[in-house]
């Protein structure tokens, strides 16, 4: 059995960021990609809270607390960069404006639906922000989580018990494991890492999983 | 002769009345509009209807207000931040009521306060619990939550710099909520570091046009900035970098 570190994970999801694209990183483990984004390479990262262009941390004595990401934390501005109201920036976001966001997720169905915004636990303070502007509004949804909880229960299932973020917004699910793409049929996994195989998939998580992995498995997905 | 310029903090907020809506801007503290909202507390309007993307970090600013128990309601899309104790706690004893609003719904209903429209449809919360009970309409095969604006009484903001009509000009992502509540209040205040003469704000540049303002009151200058150039030397919360790291206590109270 493979499983990818997180870092590792990351670096699956930049790889398939192309130049040019403008790309959000979710709140959480999805801000690794961007320490694996080539700096060859113009993708310009949006902020929610206002900006295109976003940089790296910037160093201790050069913190300004004008410059801040969706995770409140010290950022800096690439040359190019852009700032804008909230009313644009979620503009962006629903207009379709963005190619790719990466999020992070409690759940993810096999349509696509997304929860990641409340366990719906009974006493807990809730909070959306913006995610579930994020889940409808890029071009391209993608998840970036474990595959199985604490607990060993898959978090790639048929219908999300925990409140949905957004209704089939899901386009691909990277796990440790492997890659998942949603389709009409249901969950199709592109890319198996290491030795892991499609009936240790169905196995963890309980699913028939469509085997997209091969040229011929991708033939008879397209044959449908 | 128009002159937004007023001299004091409580001038800025004079008038606010009971039970009024307030929208404060900032994301978590960057444009937070903390001696606006000082002077508010120390103003004493009760009953208070907040609107802001989040309910206080700390024990400052619309922390220190939700402390003095001056507010009734607050419209928000991110309450629970890992220094939002004081809402918290008031959450847990009931004594706030919260409306939470997805971020870019929240956004959108203050732009459309401000600009005349009655009501739009949204996709963002379409099939989701923060949709319940709202009309939904589907479009072209997409499904769309109909929300309506927000209006308020007051706005609080912060800005950079200002002229004396009230023309802003902001300072990276500490604009986000400003320029949407300034059009979206029957009395919108900035606080800004700078007061500049008319004329001296690039009429290209301009983000927020004077005739969204009403109250202009200058502060001291952010920490941060020296006569409008940044120089550092502060922690994320704009904290002399040597205390914070005396301390050791990110997120602590002061």
């Amino acid at each position: 059995m493979t499983k990818l570190s997180r870092d590792e994970v990351a670096q699956q999801i930049a790889e398939a960021i192309p130049d040019g694209a403008f790309v959000n990183l979710g709140i959480g483990a999805p801000t690794l990609v961007a320490n694996h984004l080539p700096e060859t390479l113009e993708i310009i990262l949006h902020t929610e809270n206002g900006m295109l262009g976003m940089g790296a941390a910037p160093e201790e004595d050069q913190v300004d607390p004008d410059l801040i990401n969706a995770g409140k934390q010290a950022v800096t501005e690439r040359d190019g960069a852009a700032y804008f109201h909230q009313a644009d920036s979620f503009g962006m976001m629903r207009g379709g404006h963005l190619d790719v966001c990466v999020l992070g997720a409690f759940q993810v169905s096999e349509n696509g639906d997304l929860a990641n915004w409340s366990t719906g636990a009974r006493g807990a303070i809730p909070a959306v922000g913006g995610a579930m502007d994020l889940a409808i509004g890029a071009k391209e949804v993608y998840v970036m989580t474990d595959l199985l909880t604490k607990n060993n229960e898959s978090k790639l299932v048929v219908a999300c018990s925990y409140p949905l973020t957004g209704v089939a917004c899901v386009s691909r699910v990277y796990t440790e494991y492997a890659v998942f793409d949603v389709t009409s049929e249901g969950f199709a996994v592109t890319k198996l890492f290491g030795d892991n195989t499609i009936e240790l998939l169905n196995s963890l998580t309980g699913l028939a999983l469509i085997d997209a992995t091969t040229p011929a498995g991708l033939d008879e997905r397209k044959g449908r | 002769m128009i002159d937004k310029v007023v001299s004091s903090v409580e001038e800025a907020v004079a008038g606010v009345p009971q039970g009024a809506t307030v929208m404060i801007g900032g994301f978590g503290r960057a444009g937070q509009p903390v001696e606006l909202i000082d002077a508010l507390i120390a103003q004493g309007a009760s009953d208070l209807t907040i609107v802001s993307n989040n309910a206080g970090n700390g024990d400052v600013g619309l922390a220190a207000l939700l402390s003095a128990r001056r507010v009734r309601k607050i419209v928000c899309s991110f309450p629970r931040q890992s220094d939002s104790w004081v809402f918290d706690r008031l959450y847990r004893e009931s004594a706030i009521e919260l409306e939470l609003v997805p971020q870019g719904n929240l956004a959108e209903r203050i732009r459309a306060g401000g600009t005349g429209i009655g009501a739009f449809f949204t996709p963002t919360g379409a099939g989701t619990l923060l949709a319940d009970g709202k009309e939904a309409r589907e479009i072209d095969g997409r499904l769309y939550v109909l929300e309506y604006p927000i209006q308020a009484d007051f706005a609080l903001i912060s800005a950079h710099k200002a002229d004396r009509w009230g023309n802003l000009v902001y300072r990276k992502t500490a604009r986000n909520f400003g320029p949407i509540m300034a059009a979206a209040a029957t009395t919108s205040v900035a606080q800004v570091d700078e007061v500049v003469p008319l004329g001296a704000i690039d009429s290209e540049g301009v983000v927020t046009p004077s005739i969204f303002m009403q109250r202009v009151v200058k502060v001291p200058e952010r920490q941060w900035l020296h006569d409008g150039k940044f120089v550092g030397r502060v922690d994320i919360e704009g904290q002399p970098r040597e205390r914070a790291t005396g301390t050791g206590a990110p997120g602590g109270s002061q």
